[in-house]
């Protein structure tokens, strides 16, 4: 459809371009009337540009507003901040515009309407290929390249070297000896190109589909030392498409040894990341033999279809905590959200099985610092001076209520703060009721998210298809040359070539010269009159 | 590995002697233009929607047979013809000249830059910047060596120096690593492309403003009627000519930005694990291409043809811009390691 018309009134045999209907409403014309005269609006050119504006505009507000398929963490502060103005959007489906049902509508639209558009288009160029190019006009001076050469060789000679001449360049050549002129034309892989891009785009949309149906995407943090067996419960977070099947999971398990994390020291960029591995022991499937590998964040892990990807890192200071009877009652490394670029980790400890229940809340600071208006926090992203800033509570941390609580949120209403304190590795604290809080060190975490797209390959295949019918729109032009002979003087034909070319802003003039020359030699001083037909 | 800090620094003073240079050519370009006499506008052509209608009268009288009558009226500036040294021809020429110089000084900062930290130059907004720029220039000089563009010199200049002037004050970062997210060989592939994209749309969209001007002071003139546009519009090639120039670099542009796209979309997969996102560059990106396609679209579309066509070429090239830059400083996402 990307086809410019400046002449196309000139000849519309050299275009498909559907002829711009004034789709005035057919007054009188019954349902269907009415339903040819929709149909016909709707794919046409005008109607699409309008749907390829909407689009544009209607994808603005996804990168205005968050969304809750990249950040759904920043959706819920938005909401929480300021509810009101928040519904409304929400309402709107402001935090989830590419899922939205008027973004869909805009694209399916524009997909039916370029359909309708390119289907019959593409039935349209299939006979025009098959079609004899169009008879020679009469007159070939009036085209806008002409050439007249004069030749020695009978009329019929003339015809069969020019139908020689452009069969072996490819153009698709009708000769009518009767009449006593060749025709041929070129460049129709223009509007091939032109209609293998947009059906490609439908092909490439099915892809799209596809990969959301039957794929999946899984994030799971996992800590040095701790393993992740690829099942469903293992998973933090799982969004399978509609057509996705648990039990098709690649049956993979691996265990982090070790993550590495560099980071830039010194200069303007100080603190920027420069360097994340994660080296695992992977074992394909239950019994196989472990492998060793890392995964970084451009080299995923691939297993069967699916994708084991490093997405983010962190720290998981470990706590011992001691009842005042001495049994331990909580030792584990647990998992900070970092909040800033330089990992200030927020941390949540819940222990259920002491009376009264105790929580602790805090950060922890891999590089830690103090100061009066921030408080607590890390000045570098790198473990320098690790340090946690922690406050106990006691009470009830309401895990019995049934309602789904947060790993990451201690709910204080019906606990009691306790005390305070900053630990270094090592130190312990001890609770005014005898608890002893022990801060014994850190491991790194690592956050995966592992992928299944079955229908990637398709778009992509797709996608490629479309980009080279795409060039060759834009780049092949569209031509068509002529040649025609009759008697001159002293037993010598005269030939005339004429060509025309519908791309705008581009010529024949050199294949007509070409062609012209191959034929005979220019008329001397007859040359510029005109030989009656 | 570290940086080089002695390239580094001599990046930087070839970066600032470009732009002098870029400053000098920029006078010259202007002195070209003011001093070159122009055409006369009345011997503009028709309307491309007036010509393409008569043409279609024509046709139809013809029964069909295809027949044009062209009146091309060669108006190229500064070919004087007889006269080998025209108003302002060597003004435009000591410009080249100039902007040569500047271009070298700068594709050797933008070169050091990359030896400093031996790897790609575009890793951050600095450096995709002077690098655009070099791009730019060298797209258009390369253009001059084998057509006389020099009417178009003064509106290449002053995005380049925009660039570079943006690039040293504000997107200014020091020559370093990349982080890991970057570490990879589709950096060269995905942001090359974007590069040479953005600086041919930069000059589609100084073609297209052109057009915009020289079309509405040949249709004023024609009306008899004043426009403060005209006395450039003298100094330039004929609207249509202007027309065709912006709908060609743009033509052959959009399969290479589809393909900066989809570069960026394999990578995206490999990095991030999935192609598509709706990240916020991601979404400029694609309303971006929407909007060259709508630009393509409309040269084809009954009403939308000329004016409105060149608009949209307009705006597509504003979410161009916003995309870099807007994107980059309003919005954060996975594209938020610029450096501002």
């Amino acid at each position: 459809m990307s086809e410019d018309v400046t002449e196309r009134t000139v000849d519309d045999g050299l275009s498909t371009v559907p002829q711009e209907v004034d789709a005035g409403a057919p007054a009188g014309f019954g349902v269907r009337g009415w339903l040819r005269w929709a149909w016909r609006t709707l794919t046409s050119m005008r109607t699409a540009l309008v749907l390829l504006f909407l689009l544009a505009i209607a994808s603005v507000p996804g990168s205005v507003f968050p969304q809750r398929g990249t950040d759904p963490a920043k959706v819920a502060a938005y909401l929480a901040d300021d509810p009101v103005k928040g519904q409304i959007l929400d309402r709107l489906g402001m935090f989830d515009v590419f899922a939205s049902p008027w973004f869909a509508a805009i694209y399916l639209l524009l997909f039916i309407s370029l359909a309708g558009c390119v289907i019959p288009r593409s039935v349209q160029h299939w006979r025009a290929m098959r079609a004899r190019p169009p008879a020679a006009p009469r007159n070939l001076s009036r085209l806008p390249e002409h050439r007249q050469v004069v030749s020695d060789d009978t009329p019929d000679d003339v015809l069969d070297a020019a139908a020689e001449h452009l069969r072996s360049r490819r153009w698709r050549v009708d000769v009518d000896r009767e009449q006593g002129w060749v025709a041929a034309e070129k460049g129709y892989s223009r509007e091939t190109g032109n209609l293998v891009f947009h059906l490609a785009l439908v092909v490439m949309l099915v892809g799209v589909a596809l990969g959301s149906y039957g794929g999946f995407r899984g994030n799971v943090v996992v800590r040095e030392g701790s393993s992740f067996a690829n099942t469903l419960a293992q998973f933090d977070s799982f969004a399978p498409g509609r057509g996705f099947d648990e039990s098709s999971l690649a049956p993979f398990s691996f265990t982090l040894d070790r993550f590495t994390a560099e980071f830039q020291r010194g200069g303007m960029q100080n603190g920027a990341a420069r360097e994340f591995s994660a080296d695992v022991t992977f074992v394909p499937e239950p019994g196989a033999a472990p492998e060793t590998r890392t995964i970084e964040v451009n080299e995923p892990l691939v297993v069967g279809g699916e994708k084991v990807f490093l997405v983010g890192h962190g720290y998981a200071p470990t706590f011992r905590i001691t009842d005042k009877a001495g049994d331990v009652v909580f030792k584990d490394s647990v998992v900070c959200l970092p909040q800033d670029g330089n990992f200030t980790s927020s941390c949540v400890v819940k222990v259920p099985d002491t009376t009264p229940q105790l929580g602790l809340t805090g950060f922890f600071l891999p590089t830690a610092a103090v100061d009066d208006i921030r408080g607590p926090h890390s000045t570098f992203p790198a473990a320098d001076d690790p340090a946690v800033f922690m406050s106990a509570w006691e009470g009830d941390l309401g895990l019995d209520s049934g309602a789904p609580q947060s790993v990451f949120k201690l709910e204080t209403e019906n606990m009691t703060r306790v005390g305070i304190e900053a630990m270094r590795p090592g130190e312990s604290w001890t609770l005014p009721d005898g608890t002893v809080v022990a801060f014994e060190g850190y491991v790194r975490f690592a956050s995966f998210a592992v992928a299944k797209d079955p229908g990637k390959e398709l778009a992509l295949a797709a996608v490629v298809i479309s980009m080279a019918g795409l060039a060759l729109s834009l780049l092949v032009r569209r031509r068509r040359v002529w040649v025609r002979v009759s008697a001159g003087a002293a037993g010598s034909t005269l030939v005339d070539v004429a060509g025309l070319t519908r791309s705008e802003h581009t010529t024949v003039a050199d294949e007509v010269d070409e062609l012209a020359s191959a034929l005979g030699e220019p008329a001397a001083s007859t040359a510029d009159q005109e030989e009656p037909a | 590995m570290s940086t080089n800090e002695t390239l580094a620094q001599l990046s930087n003073q070839l970066v600032y002697a470009s732009m002098v240079a870029y400053a000098v050519s920029t006078v010259s370009f202007a002195a070209s233009l003011a001093a070159t006499k122009g055409r006369d506008l009345t011997q503009a052509a028709a309307p491309v929607s007036r010509r393409s209608a008569k043409a279609a009268e024509t046709a139809e009288a013809e029964g069909s047979v295809l027949v044009v009558t062209r009146i091309e009226t060669e108006t190229g500036i500064g070919d004087g013809g007889s006269e080998p040294l025209a108003p302002g021809r060597r003004a435009g020429n000591i410009a080249i000249s100039v902007m040569w110089l500047a271009t070298i000084l700068l594709g050797a900062g933008v070169l050091f830059r990359g030896l400093s930290v031996m790897r790609a130059p575009w890793g951050n907004m600095y450096e995709f910047s002077i690098t655009t720029a070099f791009a730019i220039s060298l797209t258009y000089l390369i253009i001059a060596l084998r057509r006389d563009v020099r009417w178009l010199g003064i509106f290449v200049v002053i995005p380049v120096l925009l660039s570079l002037g943006l690039a040293v004050t504000v997107l200014y970062t020091e020559a370093a690593q990349l982080v890991p997210a970057l570490k990879s060989y589709w950096l060269v592939i995905h942001v090359a492309i974007a590069i040479i994209c953005g600086a041919s749309f930069c000059v589609a969209a100084a073609l297209s403003s052109l057009y915009l001007i020289s079309e509405k002071a040949e249709r004023r003139t024609a009306e008899g009627r004043s426009y403060w546009g005209t006395g450039l519009a003298k100094r330039l090639p004929e609207s249509t000519k202007l027309d065709g120039m912006s709908y060609r670099t743009i033509a052959f542009m959009f399969p290479l930005w589809t393909f900066a796209i989809v570069a960026g979309a394999i990578w995206a997969e490999n990095a991030w694990g999935r192609y598509w996102g709706w990240d916020p560059k991601e979404t400029w990106a694609f309303i971006t291409w929407v909007g060259y396609a709508a630009y393509l679209h409309a040269r084809s579309t009954a009403g939308w043809k000329g004016r409105k066509a060149a608009y949209i070429s307009l705006v597509a090239f504003a979410c161009f811009v916003f995309n870099y830059f807007g994107v980059n400083i309003f919005f954060s996402g996975l594209h938020s390691y610029g450096g501002v």
